[in-house]
């Protein structure tokens, strides 16, 4: 073989060294770099952990509903749960890929819809998730450092003193109720408004602790048992009155009634962001979904666009994963 | 345009007679890996608890779980294992490597800040 027909193959075009069309090594690629920038998602949310660890909100004790089964202490079921659904998704969405590798194209169709409406479950799962911790549980205090303080009592449980989250709005005095009229720019100058009120005040709240005299205060600080620390009756007023300064309910951006606002930060924008993309693959799915129904790949003899949709699919699974065991288990 | 696929998992300890049988084992073994990981959470085993290299053991599992999820989810899903080790070496081993490089420093900082709260604002003091 003479040096010019070995260059003319090696160095200008023609070979393929990694097997695979140029769309699919796009992709990879892609999916490297999307993994990377939810690594730093995550990483950034190991930072605050690290740096709050002994403040960290419990998991266990934020997640704890289940949709249909009110009051009943569930933790992490419907995780679980979700996490079941987008496996399952993925696994029909790799029985579509193997079925256009059969030119299968009625069996393509079918695994593409499951695939489609697995992916619908779990964005709603994830709406209704997102739902839930906005709404708040039991509401806490804020206190002038951003801290939370929690309320509850102890109560017999097979003759063991177990501690018992109690809501604020079970024992805050509503009597003393004044109610003060939230400004809203359309009764007063146009330009000045405030942000909603808190559903009760300080004063409701620090009379209905007085009044009820079994209520103590739970802070953000992990013991060595790995539980909240629970402070003494005296020690509760104290910190109540001298450093709650605001009624929280629910998470947002600013509050969280679970503990640090970080946490909440974190949720909303990782599991959002990953919610985005499950959105985004569902969206693409449908278009890839079409596309099968009406016989593109069918004349072009190659179902190569679901594996790459599959490809991306099977990644916001991965993600998925990894989402879940920071943000629930770990 | 039936391609070639290696049909079997655990380094040939589970050999399958068919992709699509691979499939359902690989949906099988990725449900049993969650539910240990959901009943180990809900238990919370007493001796999980102590700390080794600066974590739980129970956190130490979880990890370790989601990465035998992760291997099994890329390599028979995404059909890692069937490419050239080439393109399968370029997106692993980038990916790994950076993931790793990152998650060190910042988590090694975030303890170094939570030490210089700890101690009242001194973290070395000569």
């Amino acid at each position: 073989m003479s040096t010019a027909v070995a260059e003319g193959k090696t160095w200008e075009g023609g070979n393929e060294p990694l097997k695979v069309s140029y769309g699919k090594m796009m992709m990879w690629f892609f999916i490297v770099s999307d993994a990377l920038t939810f690594s730093g998602f995550l990483a950034a949310y190991g930072f605050s952990r690290f740096k709050f660890i002994d403040a960290w909100p419990i998991a266990d004790e934020v997640f704890t509903h289940f949709p249909f089964l009110h009051g009943v202490d569930a933790p992490m079921y419907y995780v679980a749960f979700m996490t079941f659904i987008l496996i399952i998704s993925s696994v029909t969405m790799v029985l579509a890929v193997d079925a256009g590798h059969h030119l299968n194209k009625s069996k393509v169709t079918i695994y593409m819809f499951l695939t489609i409406v697995f992916g619908l479950i779990f964005v709603g799962s994830q709406a209704w998730e997102w739902n839930t911790f906005i709404k708040g549980d039991y509401g806490a205090v804020q206190t002038k450092g951003g801290n939370i303080l929690q309320f509850g009592h102890y109560v017999d449980k097979d003759g063991e003193q177990v501690f018992k989250r109690v809501a604020v709005r079970d024992f805050a005095v509503s009597a003393a109720h004044q109610e003060r009229a939230q400004h809203e720019s359309r009764n007063g100058i146009w330009f000045a408004s405030e942000g909603a009120l808190p559903a009760y005040t300080m004063d409701e709240v620090i009379h209905g602790f007085q009044a009820n005299k079994d209520v103590l205060i739970r802070t953000q600080i992990i013991n060595e048992h790995g539980e909240k620390t629970v402070l003494s009756r005296e020690e509760s007023i104290n910190q109540l009155m001298k450093n709650g300064k605001l009624y929280v309910e629910g998470a947002n951006l600013h509050v969280n009634e679970y503990g640090s606002p970080l946490f909440a930060d974190f949720f909303f924008f990782i599991t959002g962001f990953h919610g985005f993309h499950v959105f985004s693959g569902v969206i693409i799915n449908i278009i890839i979904f079409f596309n099968v129904v009406l016989g593109t790949y069918e004349r072009r003899g190659s179902y190569e666009m679901v594996e790459k949709v599959g490809l991306y699919w099977h990644f916001v699974d991965l993600v998925w994963v990894f989402v879940f065991t920071f943000f629930y288990l770990v | 345009m039936a391609q070639e696929h290696k049909l079997e998992i655990f380094r040939g300890l589970w050999k399958f007679k068919s992709n699509i049988q691979k499939i359902w084992g690989v949906l099988l073994f990725l449900s049993i890996v969650t539910t240990i990981e959901v009943v180990l959470g809900i238990i919370k085993p007493e001796w999980s608890m102590a700390h080794v290299l600066g974590m739980k053991i129970l956190n130490w599992i979880f990890i370790i779980l989601t990465i035998v999820k992760a291997y099994y989810i890329t390599w028979d899903f995404m059909h890692m294992r069937d490419e050239t080790s080439g393109l399968r070496r370029a997106v692993v081993w980038t990916a790994i490597f950076l993931i790793l490089y990152l998650t060190f420093i910042l988590l090694q900082e975030g303890g170094y800040v939570f030490e210089v709260y700890d101690n009242g604002y001194i973290k070395r003091d000569f």
